[in-house]
């Protein structure tokens, strides 16, 4: 079984003020970045996070190799439904996303 | 050229003393540092309190007030006390009249204040200059009049008002990260799109460097580029390091927006200078038609009471789930009727520290697990209330059945009490720009002497 964190260098999450999470994702290479954004398409995300596909803004910063996913918290940091204040466990679902074996052919 | 000392990202995280001396004989024009952020989530806001212990601060502010006396330069914080709100500028500056007795040390202080009050975002709310931010909530009159601290941002003008009184100390409130850092180079000439791109890329300290624990930072602010090193031997500023810091905490990699305008990245580039110094340029700034600054706002959303229990026996710990839903349902119903309260007026929540605690439903793992913690969490409209409940919740927690005919369990209470008073629930509810006329309207700067001089 591959995961995306066997394919790429690092994946952290952060907030971005209390209502938005931001996630980056930083490749090894530029044909690594996309094919990274071809698994990360908004249906598979909407999938992971539990958010509308269409809240979704993906941005590719070319200079870096990395795809940035940044979306709205169903639950506001500290909110009485929240669970992670700071938001940065959320990586960890794009860091055990299991990627077909063929991740070089994607 | 104008040279920015940024000690770290944060007053009360530490930073090196050898780094900053390095600094200060690099003779830099001002010391600038962060106070807090939104970070730490909106009980500080809520309740005007530090996320760092006072000692700790103290300990680190005057020894930035001996460096800014010795190299007699002015030294700024922004966001002070966590939240940056007035009753936090006023904890800034008590422990400032503390640490100047320490040293014998008068000063020039200045204080910029940033707490709004809610008559004040309430009329702004009715005549439309409060404009909703990406992912705000919604609110009302009811919800902005409700909120127990509002804070706007401050700006680089407001900064550069005190600065201009030949300040020795700015103590100010809530301010954007970058605002303190860019102030000085704007005053003095600095195109803006150099200043804010130099500040946010400093806003951290060394965490745009290879190793962000090392803390201090220095940023050369040129005419048409900015260079940026750490102070600490064991960092180095890379282009990769400098740039991937556009990412952080930032929704927009390319576009960071401030009071006045935005900052736009997309041109940028970033050259290594030597191993450890970066030279930018290419950030432009696009100046807004309106000057807008940024509200935060939280309110109370009930009171808590938690209750830990540790659960080791394999029968249970293997069926969990079923067990926190059957007695989530019978306290409810037992509520209901002991109580007489309706589902809404109070939650009882129970999360499973071990098997799903952090991502809740969105976890697709469930692996075989020795222990599992479950963490109840009680929310009812008055502390008393949530107390009440979970005093009746505990015995449940404690013995619950998992079917009616197995022997009564007995969980593990890691303490007594088992139950914790939380206190008040805090959310954020404001995520808005307030429309202004002037930068100053909303701000109040003060301007004295504090005499540390033979106090002690």
């Amino acid at each position: 079984m591959v995961c995306l964190r066997n394919k790429v260098f690092k994946i952290r999450s952060k907030n971005a003020g209390p209502f938005t999470v931001t996630i980056d994702v930083f490749c090894h290479s530029p044909n690594d970045l996309k094919r990274t954004k071809k698994l990360l398409d908004t249906s598979t995300l909407s999938r992971l996070f539990g958010v509308d596909e269409n809240k979704f803004e993906i941005y590719e910063i070319a200079d870096l190799n990395v795809l940035k996913v940044s979306f709205p918290r169903t639950h506001s940091q500290g909110s009485r439904l929240d669970r992670d204040m700071h938001g940065a466990q959320f990586a960890e679902l794009l860091n055990e996303m299991v990627i077909p074996n063929n991740f070089e052919e994607i | 050229m104008i040279r920015v000392l940024v000690p770290s990202g944060v007053l009360g995280l530490e930073f090196s003393k050898d780094a900053l001396q390095r600094g200060l004989e690099n003779k830099p024009d001002i010391i600038a540092i962060d106070g807090g952020s939104t970070d730490s989530g909106p009980f500080y806001l809520g309740t005007a309190n530090s996320k760092y212990s006072r000692a700790v601060t103290l300990g680190e502010w005057e020894y930035l007030l001996k460096a800014r006396a010795q190299a007699k330069i002015p030294l700024v914080i922004g966001s002070s006390g966590t939240c940056g709100t007035d009753t936090s500028v006023d904890w800034m500056v008590a422990i400032t009249n503390q640490a100047l007795a320490n040293l014998n040390q008068n000063i020039r202080l200045a204080t910029i204040k940033s707490s709004q009050p809610n008559e004040r975002v309430v009329a702004a709310f009715k005549s439309n200059r409060l404009t909703s931010l990406k992912h705000a909530p919604t609110i009302n009159e009811q919800i902005i009049t409700e909120c127990t601290g509002i804070v706007a941002l401050m700006g680089v003008e407001q900064f550069q008002a005190a600065l201009s009184r030949e300040v020795d100390v700015i103590i100010a409130g809530r301010a954007t990260d970058t605002a303190s850092i860019a102030a000085l180079p704007l005053m003095k000439g600095i195109p803006p799109g150099i200043a804010w791109h130099g500040a946010k890329i400093a806003e951290c300290g060394a965490l745009c460097s290879t190793n962000p624990l090392s803390g201090c930072i220095q940023v050369d602010f040129h005419a048409n580029c900015f260079e940026v090193e750490p102070l600490d031997p064991s960092a180095q500023c890379t282009p990769h390091s400098v740039s991937a810091h556009m990412l952080y905490e930032n929704s927009d990699p390319f576009i960071l927006h401030e009071p006045g305008g935005y900052l736009d990245v997309s041109n940028a580039t970033y050259k290594a200078v030597s191993d450890r110094k970066v030279r930018v340029s290419g950030g432009q700034w696009v100046s807004a038609s309106k000057y807008r600054v940024k509200v935060e706002g939280v309110r109370i959303a009930g009171y808590q009471t938690t209750s830990l229990i540790l659960v080791r026996n394999q029968h249970y710990v293997r069926n969990i789930k079923s067990w926190v839903d059957k007695l989530k349902t019978f306290l409810e119903q037992s509520i209901y009727e002991k109580f007489g309260l309706n589902g809404e007026s109070f939650f009882i929540e129970f999360r499973l520290i071990g098997a799903d605690g952090v991502l809740g439903p969105l976890e697709n793992y469930h692996l075989e697990l020795i222990e599992i913690g479950v963490l109840g969490i009680v929310t009812a409209q008055t502390q008393q209330l949530a107390n009440e409940l979970a005093k009746h919740i505990n015995p449940y927690l404690l013995h619950f059945p998992l079917t009616d005919n197995e022997e009564l369990p007995t969980f593990a209470f890691p303490y007594s009490p088992a139950e914790t008073e939380r206190g008040p629930l805090y959310e954020f509810c404001l995520n808005h720009t307030l429309q202004i006329d002037d930068p100053l309207e909303v701000f109040t700067i003060e301007v004295f002497e504090a005499n540390g001089m033979s106090k002690k």
